[in-house]
């Protein structure tokens, strides 16, 4: 079972940074007698020759990546943006060529880049189907097989017949997507189609992506930002950082090194005076969790409240300011957003006047599951977003010996203390109630 | 498996112990056309004829009547202007067969350069996200062009008939068994200059606006209008050395039993579609693997 199938060998993509070319055939004729005549370029603006030649400059999408996958393992690509996740995924089915390097594929591979490519809005569902199904690579007979079961998936039996620009966008994405489930690649390259559609759906897409990869042993390349959906259903990911595999192995220490649990908890983010972080109204001037006893962490007990306190100077006077908080699970899942003006929203407590300020937050003890967290840091005012620090610090929650046991290992992403009434009840009036019942009944 | 479109043939040598079906590589050779997997994606190719064509005319009144009006209104307007106000000549054969005759088979010229022509620009969205034979698009549009090419050919045919038994008897030639052989090779022009232009769009738009443009000049270097014969020897060069003129003019003798063509003037004309052809194809396969990046 361990037979490579992909082989990425050195694969670099450059592409030319600015305007490509000249972009109109007079100024590339212009350029071409230029050089003949030994003139210099007529369209380089004066000084610019002296900077790096326009034509020249480069910027390195991909640099060198390198990494196998095996037969039936679901790999997951993660990275933020810009990471060159979507150029190694171009290159990967042939929409465009690397610079150098070379892939080796074993198997027939297809990619939902974007979910109803080629749909044709006149055309109906049923005709779509085909359309798209052709596109994707399948035979018209292969398509014919699998009609019925495509349309059983995508839920639009009703609609077949009908347009798809008359469909909603929900439905148009839930046909684009069974007809893209039910191709039988060797490997399937899926990138974000789960950002669409209810919720539903999405559990649904999820099923079949793993239903693929377990019982039928397909390859499968995931790319998503959604960290939940990528620690579910992968068992190794890659990490890209500009351009470079930064790390690659088992799904959960991968992500853990994207979201920044590698580096071992850190409780507080000051960024430095020279680099503020923020704009001309409101900077950001540090961010700490510490215990509500003033126990500087990073690890918790479960039992203990936490202080998230942020710090932040207002620059000029300001008002509807708010200040708050993600905080996230090890997975990255947003586990609750809190903002500073949470249940008293009026213009009176949102104003401010320049000097520095602190909004700090109390996270009640007894509400973290045990597990590591991390904050996103941020603060906005109706004119937009002042500053947002994604998973800036992190902590760990810890189980609280002084508890028993079994309550250490309960599930869940929260293990709320909640209210709970627990009596003795009387066997008479019990045997009293179910006769009134019967009574009622009769 | 054979049948897949996207088992793809490896593009270079293969590691020797391992069988990898494909390898993507930086380059690819001028020459590696990869047809055999053009052949592959035939029921895609169909698929998009079949789609241009129900595609085209939904919401339309007169629907695929458009593909009959409108070279009749093109016949009419010449027969009016070309034939009745300036009185050109048309070798003896009443204006109204002349013109159509010229026209049915330029329009399917014409129509397959410019609709090819800018196959990376209209289709740059479906391109950017999946994979499949490139060539795809331009084949498919000449079969779908050949199908109004069809329709018009026998609207053509009915006036012929009309024509006959009214005032023209027809004097039909043995040339009519290259009909096949005409279509062919306009089907060939079209799609090897369309393709030509289309690999130069992705770095020159400029060429598009152009294209319209220089199909309606060539129009007057190839006898759709003026017949070979009715040109001074001074400019006659530019309509005898062309190699559309004698598929034009064939066409004709055809069907309307004037025109001047020789078998061998034919023959350089096949050989030269064969050589555009492969130009085209050339650049094509040349710009096809990055036009994503400039596009």
């Amino acid at each position: 079972m361990s037979e490579i199938v992909i082989s990425v060998e050195n694969i670099s993509k450059t592409y030319r940074l600015g305007q490509i070319g000249g972009g109109t055939l007079r100024e590339d004729v212009a350029r071409w007698m230029a050089r003949l005549r030994g003139k210099p370029d007529p369209f380089v603006k004066i000084g610019e020759e002296h900077h790096a030649r326009k034509m020249g400059e480069q910027f390195w999408a991909l640099d060198k990546v390198s990494f196998q996958v095996k037969r039936g393992e679901v790999l997951g690509i993660i990275g933020s943006n810009g990471a060159g996740k979507s150029t190694l995924l171009k290159i990967l089915s042939q929409v465009t060529c690397p610079t150098s390097g070379q892939i080796k594929i074993k198997g027939r591979i297809a990619s939902l880049l974007e979910v109803g490519t080629g749909f044709h809005p006149e055309l109906t569902g049923r005709e779509n189907i085909f359309l798209n199904g052709a596109i994707l690579g399948m035979t018209k007979g292969e398509i014919r097989n699998k009609f019925d079961e495509i349309v059983a998936f995508s839920g639009v039996e009703e609609f077949i017949d009908t347009p798809v620009k008359r469909y909603s966008s929900g439905m148009y994405v839930r046909l684009a997507f069974a007809v893209a489930a039910h191709l039988e690649p060797e490997i399937l390259i899926v990138d974000e189609v789960l950002a669409v559609g209810d919720a539903e759906f999405q559990k649904k897409c999820l099923g079949k992506m793993q239903d693929v990869a377990e019982k039928e042993g397909r390859t499968v390349l995931f790319v998503s930002h959604n960290m939940a959906a990528v620690n579910r259903l992968c068992q190794t990911a890659v990490l890209m950082e500009g351009g470079n595999v930064a790390a690659q192995g088992g799904t959960a220490s991968v992500i853990a090194k994207y979201l920044r649990f590698d580096t071992g908890e850190k409780t507080e983010f000051i960024p430095a005076p020279a680099k503020p972080i923020g704009n001309e109204t409101i900077t950001l001037h540090s961010l700490i969790v510490k215990g509500a006893d003033g126990s500087p962490g990073p690890t918790f007990a479960g039992s203990a409240a936490i202080k998230v306190e942020i710090t932040y100077r207002v620059l000029k006077p300001t008002s509807g300011l708010r200040v708050g908080f993600h905080l996230h699970g090890a997975d990255g899942t947003i586990i609750f957003n809190a903002t500073d003006v949470d249940g008293k929203m009026t213009d009176e407590t949102r104003s401010h006047h320049p000097g520095l300020y602190a909004s700090t937050c109390e996270i009640p003890a007894e509400l973290l599951n045990r597990g590591q967290y991390s904050i996103t840091v941020g603060s906005d005012t109706p004119a937009g977003v002042s500053f947002y620090c994604e998973n800036v610090v992190s902590f760990a929650i810890v189980p609280d010996h002084a508890r028993d046991a079994r309550e250490e290992n309960r599930q869940g992403l929260v293990c709320p203390r909640l209210k709970w009434n627990i009596s003795r009840e009387e066997e008479g009036k019990n045997r009293k109630a179910e006769r009134g019942e019967v009574e009622i009944l009769q | 498996m054979s049948d897949n479109p996207q088992s793809n043939v490896p593009s270079h040598s293969v590691a020797s112990d391992e069988r990898w079906t494909t390898v993507i590589t930086p380059h690819r050779g001028w020459l590696d056309w990869r047809l055999k997997q053009l052949w592959r994606y035939r029921d895609l190719i169909s698929l998009f004829v079949w789609r241009d064509f129900v595609s085209v005319y939904k919401q339309t009144i007169l629907g695929p009547l458009w593909h009959i009006i409108q070279p009749l209104l093109t016949t009419i307007m010449f027969t009016v202007v070309f034939g009745k106000i300036a009185n050109l000549p048309t070798n003896g054969v009443p204006p109204f067969l002349f013109y159509m005759a010229g026209i049915v088979g330029w329009t399917y010229f014409s129509n397959n350069v410019i609709k090819t022509s800018s196959t990376f620009v209209t289709n740059s969205a479906m391109l950017g996200k999946v994979y499949f034979h490139r060539l795809v698009i331009p084949v498919s549009i000449a079969i779908s062009n050949l199908i109004s090419f069809f329709i018009q050919l026998g609207i053509f045919l009915v006036f012929l008939a009309i024509y006959h038994f009214k005032h023209f008897p027809i004097h039909l030639t043995h040339w009519v068994l290259f009909t096949p052989l005409f279509v062919v090779m306009l089907a060939g022009y079209g799609l090897g200059c369309g393709i030509i232009v289309s690999a130069l769009t992705t770095r020159y738009r400029d060429l598009t606006q152009l294209v319209a443009f220089g199909i309606q000049l060539l129009m007057y270097a190839v006898p759709v209008i003026l017949p070979l014969s009715a040109v001074g020897l001074r400019y006659r060069w530019l309509m005898q050395d062309n190699p559309l003129t004698p598929i034009v003019e064939g066409f004709r003798l055809a069907f309307l039993g004037a025109g001047e063509v020789t078998l061998a003037q034919v023959g350089v004309s096949f050989g030269i579609m064969l050589i555009v052809l492969a130009i085209g194809t050339m650049l094509f396969t040349h710009v096809e693997k990055t036009f994503m990046d400039t596009v």
